[in-house]
């Protein structure tokens, strides 16, 4: 074992922290070189949008216009609450549609995963035929739908059927009163499956010893459910109702291609209300100050939610 | 006496105890698995049926449409069939044009998206620099907000940003992307939630083999590249499909942005078909051409797709 001089020793630990921090200097180099590519994209096309759409919010903003944006404060909002009974309106028919979707489709969703959720002959085409409607634009769907419901339509037609001849028939979208229904069970057929799927990797999740010791236990399929399966679902669960309430909260194409807000405002949404404020009829201030409402009631249901099902925990 | 016989005649009807004898159980297994076939079955025709209609009534004229509106026959192709809904079609909008724009927007959108979101998700996970932990919590704050809040603001954005334009063959620069094919496109390259699933993903993997890596000389562009791509193969497949739809189904966007009939997707084709008097045949040998592609790729495909959706609902 030869000595190393003094010198060198002390030396070597200088050394080699400035080659650490020459690699570190490298590592961060290289960091950044690879998230540049998306973090420009994402602030030009998010941050940015974002930005924009807090600060034209306080403008009088429009679509095309020779003047430049006048800051009016508050008026905006001011107006949406107080002037603007279509803006009311739309609030009220977005809040039902929630309302009704997010426990319906979350329920339905639930049901299929448990009875997709087995070892069974042709249980695979079950679970592919009712994901077929998810990967079917929302769009075609929407045309779809919009020709079964006309007044003499296939939907008519089916219900006088199973009714033997009492059904009179109703227009589904010309009727202020059936056309927000309609689109809710369309929307609900449309995106179950997704939802299903989503429940399925729930329960899949949960250990099949729990269920032989509640048979062993003598447990009824219901108790089994109740006292394993739903407990074991509670992150699941979290998911789902976010996703849901927040996708139910921006309906926009079905109304869009179906009714476009009619009858009498019926089935007008909030986006679909700030989509035709600042895109057709050029407010686009205005627009913003509805799409940033519209923000915020997102963020603050979606926490919300978070904290009411986590306490429980 | 007869007392105990009433109680075990009495007992296998309610609750299945040990002493049920073996044919009455698997009688009871079999009715609860015809039952479970029917409700499946059930609905599995309230999923089918309206898209079966659609394809069938692809094939009918307007007229025999409505006469088979009443009966069973909507759902079959019986009485006057032909193709002639969809030369219809093809006479009324360039379709040939409108599926090469969807095919090349989306195409685009989820290859470069891949690339540069992977290569977010790498330097989130894996590289150690200043700022990351910042930049990670600002990602998953931006996954809250939804796109219909910021794209009219986006339109107004988008019609000030510089573009090149190349007039009787001189590159110059002007402003304005609308109309364009970027404008579908670069705006939805980064996407929050798939550098949200990437960085799951690779911290997945274990460091160890970039540290081996790096002793052999190997740079952090290399260690991604051959390393962590090839490890990925789930992660990539998950973000593709999740990105493919979307991008496909993309409406309310090209509606505000695209004018130009010639750069036009798929779906906004569709208001090409709503006249006085909507030829419906026609609309829906319109909408089982836009849905057929995507239909085959989901049936070749299902499983990764459902895998797909599943990984992302389990990561939230």
């Amino acid at each position: 074992m030869t000595v190393t001089p003094p010198t060198v020793a002390a030396e070597l630990p200088r050394r080699a922290t400035r080659r650490l921090r020459s690699i570190k200097s490298r590592e961060t180099w290289a960091g950044l070189g690879m998230i540049a590519p998306a973090g420009i994209l994402l602030v030009l096309f998010l941050i940015v949008p974002v930005i924009l759409a807090f600060t034209l919010s306080f403008t009088n903003a429009r679509l095309i216009s020779p003047n430049p944006p006048r800051f009016v404060g508050f008026d905006n909002f001011i107006r949406a609450f107080t002037a603007d009974p279509v803006f009311i309106q739309s609030v009220g028919n977005t809040a039902v549609f929630a309302l009704v979707v997010v426990p319906v489709q979350a329920g339905l969703g639930l049901l299929l995963a448990v009875l997709v959720n087995r070892r069974m002959r042709g249980v695979t085409a079950f679970r592919v035929i009712f994901f077929i409607p998810v990967v079917t634009s929302i769009v075609v769907v929407s045309i779809l739908w919009k020709f079964m419901y006309q007044q003499d339509g296939l939907i008519n037609s089916m219900i006088d059927a199973l009714t033997f001849g009492a059904w009179s028939g109703v227009d589904w979208l010309n009727d202020p009163h059936t056309a927000l229904g309609a689109i809710i069970v369309l929307s609900i057929w449309q995106a179950v499956g997704f939802h299903m799927i989503i429940w399925l990797s729930g329960l899949q999740t949960i250990p099949e010893e729990l269920y032989e010791a509640a048979k062993m236990d003598g447990a009824s399929p219901w108790r089994q459910f109740t006292n394993v399966t739903w407990p074991g679902l509670r992150p699941t669960m979290v998911f789902v109702l976010v996703t849901i309430t927040i996708a139910a909260l921006g309906l926009f194409v079905q109304v869009d291609v179906m009714t476009q807000g009619g009858p009498v405002n019926s089935t007008s949404t909030i986006v679909y209300y700030a989509v035709r404020k600042g895109y057709e009829q050029q407010e686009i201030g205005y627009a913003a100050a509805i799409s940033l409402i519209f923000f915020v009631a997102v963020l603050i249901i979606a926490l919300i939610q978070r904290r009411l099902t986590r306490e429980k925990d | 006496m007869s007392a105990t016989r009433t109680l075990t005649t009495a007992r296998p009807r309610t609750g299945r105890s040990a002493r049920m004898p073996v044919a009455s159980e698997k009688s009871h297994r079999l009715r609860g698995k015809i039952l479970l076939y029917v409700a499946m079955s059930l609905f599995g025709v309230i999923f089918l049926f309206p898209l079966v209609f659609m394809f069938v009534s692809s094939l009918k004229p307007d007229s025999q449409i409505l006469q088979d509106i009443d009966s069973v026959n909507a759902f079959l192709p019986v009485g006057d069939i032909s193709l002639d809904n969809y030369f219809g079609v093809f006479d009324r909008v360039p379709v040939a044009q409108f599926m090469f724009n969807s095919v090349l927007v989306t195409v685009l959108t989820v290859g470069l998206g891949l690339i540069v979101n992977s290569m977010a998700g790498f330097a989130l996970s894996r590289l150690e620099w200043k700022g990351r932990l910042v930049v990670l919590a600002l990602v998953i704050a931006t996954l809250i907000v939804p796109f219909e809040t910021i794209a009219v603001p986006m339109v107004y954005w988008v019609a000030q940003l510089p573009t090149l334009v190349v007039e009787g063959g001189v590159p110059k620069y002007d402003f304005g992307w609308l109309n364009t094919y970027e404008v579908q496109i670069v705006p939805f390259i980064a996407n929050a939630f798939s550098i949200f699933l990437f960085t799951q993903y690779f911290s997945t993997i274990p460091k160890s083999l970039d540290e081996a890596a790096r002793i052999d000389g190997a740079s952090w562009f290399t260690i991604y590249r051959r390393i962590l791509v090839p490890l990925s193969g789930p992660a990539f497949a998950t973000v593709a499909i999740l990105t493919f739809l979307p991008a496909w189904n993309q409406y309310l966007w090209p509606l505000m942005v695209v004018q130009k009939e010639e750069l036009r997707p798929v779906m906004v084709g569709m208001q090409y078909f709503f006249q006085l008097n909507t030829a419906w045949g026609e609309v829906m040998a319109y909408t089982s051409l836009i849905t057929l592609p995507v239909l085959i790729v989901f049936l070749i495909f299902q499983r990764a797709f459902v895998s797909s959706i599943a990984a992302s609902g389990v990561k939230g």
